[in-house]
């Protein structure tokens, strides 16, 4: 059964993930996300033996259940989140993307425009404005999860994913912007291309971005 | 010592028990798709179990031992033949140099696993030797193998063959917990994708099953904010058919998680093909920690019995 944090805010829960995993859920907004980047800290120092993963207003904990019990994993999630009040971790470098937007590059940019109610070069216009910040890593090797985006440009992801999305493909999926680091199945919806390499597992830091990252996008032509 | 690949079949790449620690980066585990056959290979073999092996998919894998090697395989039966004399799974072998070992198409399951006397000689990438198809690393030039690759096995002290122990059973099904959104489908979803026997999809891979069926009615909640996912969590996107994640699934996902395959069942969700047939039993957290405590005890059993029968 969920449990929830009675101390904190009722959108606060700690929750099962099968028989090996733990997730502690709160809001999506930057503020809780900076005290998730500051839980994942002290977790990844507490518990060095649980594989954190972060999402966008989550935090998964995945340890081997015969050696760790559960209700003492809930309680560690618990106090290193209760802990993490005012101690939010501070935000990390800006990093400028160039983006060739629709056409070939971006095949779903009339179907964001369509839902958004706005022109294609509208919806060019506000993504390029947005300053977006890194809230976590994940689903592919160096793909970065950008808060920021425009609410009027949140479009649905597609009913069934695509079998093979470029590499550099800039997409849109609910409220949620993001650049395909590498060629891949994906549900997004496809807006634009860049040549910018988000992971290379020779390079010392393999993955581009950090949690705590800034985001900008520039248009460029075809 | 090394071997040469003749032909790879549908997809032949070097795997090992996949990498610790780089999710958090998007780096999926990767990995066996099924990690107990994989083992069993390697104890047969002689190797530590999370030595690096061939996961053949399907079968169809043609190779010539290059100097005499030790070597035992695993998993979906195949018609293995050397120099056309068949071979049973999980038993040693010796082969003498210049021998000839074929797959044939697989019978029953999806993928064999061939594990050589001193393990695959190949570079960890990330802190491990399993190909991570996507990405385009690690395992062999981080691809699957194609007809000409010369393979090189790591140094392995003298085995005798004739060593053998029994697989484990398969089954059509998969053991099931329920997953965080399963409060989010109705009650008649929820019986649907119990009841329901799931066909596997043409469109499944290392990174999952996409399973086919009448659709489940995922109403409204059917976007969530992105979280993490792993091997045996099953996926519902709004098209209704459910996807099991495998080895090389991605490492977080947006779609609801009505259920999770329990651990001890993820090497069976390795083992379907399209055109299997799967149903999900729904099981409780006490029965898939019992099942991760036996199949742990069944394994070391198993290295028991071989490292008494193989001095």
């Amino acid at each position: 059964m969920p449990h929830l944090m009675p101390e904190t805010s009722p959108s606060v829960m700690i929750q099962p993930f099968g028989e090996a995993a733990l997730m502690l859920s709160v809001d999506v907004a930057l503020a809780t996300q900076r005290r998730l980047w500051a839980t994942w800290h002290a977790l990844c120092a507490r518990e060095p033996q649980v594989e954190w993963v972060l999402g966008m207003g989550n935090l998964t904990g995945f340890f081997d259940p015969l050696a760790i019990a559960t209700t003492q994993l809930e309680r560690a999630i618990e106090a290193a989140w209760l802990d993490s009040n005012g101690a939010e971790t501070e935000m990390g470098k800006r990093v400028e993307i160039p983006v060739v937007y629709g056409g070939e590059a971006g095949p779903d940019l009339a179907v964001v425009a369509e839902q958004a109610g706005l022109s294609c070069d509208e919806v060019i216009a506000r993504h390029a404005a947005g300053e977006y910040v890194v809230y976590c890593l994940g689903f592919l090797p160096g793909f970065a999860y950008l808060g920021g985006l425009d609410p009027a440009l949140a479009c649905p992801r597609r009913a069934s994913p695509r079998l093979s999305v470029p590499a550099g493909s800039v997409a849109i999926g609910g409220a949620q912007t993001a650049v395909y680091p590498l060629a891949s199945p994906g549900g997004w919806q496809l807006i634009g291309r860049t040549d910018v390499k988000l992971f290379d597992p020779y390079r010392e830091t393999p993955g581009l971005l950090s949690p705590g990252d800034t985001v900008v996008f520039v248009p460029r032509p075809a | 010592m090394t071997l040469t690949i003749l032909k790879p079949g549908p997809q032949t790449s070097v795997q090992d028990l996949g990498r610790d620690g780089y999710a958090a980066l998007g780096v999926p585990r990767g990995g066996a798709c099924d990690p107990l056959s994989l083992r069993l290979a390697n104890l047969v073999a002689g190797n530590a179990a999370g030595a690096a092996a061939l996961e053949i998919t399907l079968g169809g894998l043609a190779l010539r031992f290059d100097a005499p090697t030790v070597f035992a395989w695993a998993g979906a039966t195949m018609g293995v033949t050397l120099d056309g004399v068949a071979l049973s799974p999980a038993h040693r072998y010796a082969a003498a140099k210049g021998a000839v070992l074929r797959f044939g198409f697989a019978e029953h399951g999806a993928r064999a696993y061939l594990a050589l006397a001193g393990g695959i000689d190949v570079a960890p990438v990330l802190g491990s030797r399993s190909t991570g198809l996507l990405a385009g690393i690690g395992g062999f030039k981080g691809r699957a193998l194609c007809a000409g690759d010369v393979i090189e096995c790591g140094e392995a002290e003298p085995r005798l063959p004739g060593v053998a122990v029994a697989q484990a059973e398969r089954g059509e099904h998969l053991r099931v917990l329920p997953g965080p959104d399963w409060p989010l489908l109705g009650q008649d979803a929820q019986r649907q994708l119990l009841r329901t026997p799931w066909h596997i999809g043409l469109a499944s891979n290392r990174m999952g099953m996409r399973l086919t069926g009448t659709a489940v009615d995922v109403a409204s909640a059917s976007s969530l904010a992105s979280h993490a996912v792993m091997p045996g969590c099953v996926q519902l996107p709004p098209s209704g058919e459910p996807i099991v994640l495998l080895a090389d699934a991605q490492t977080t996902g947006g779609y609801l998680r009505p259920l999770v395959v329990i651990r001890a069942d993820l090497w069976r969700a390795g083992q379907f093909k399209p055109g299997d047939t799967l149903r999900f039993v729904e099981v409780d957290t006490a029965a898939a920690l019992a099942a991760t405590t036996a199949q742990r005890d069944w394994l070391e059993r198993m290295r028991r019995a071989l490292a008494w029968e193989g001095r």
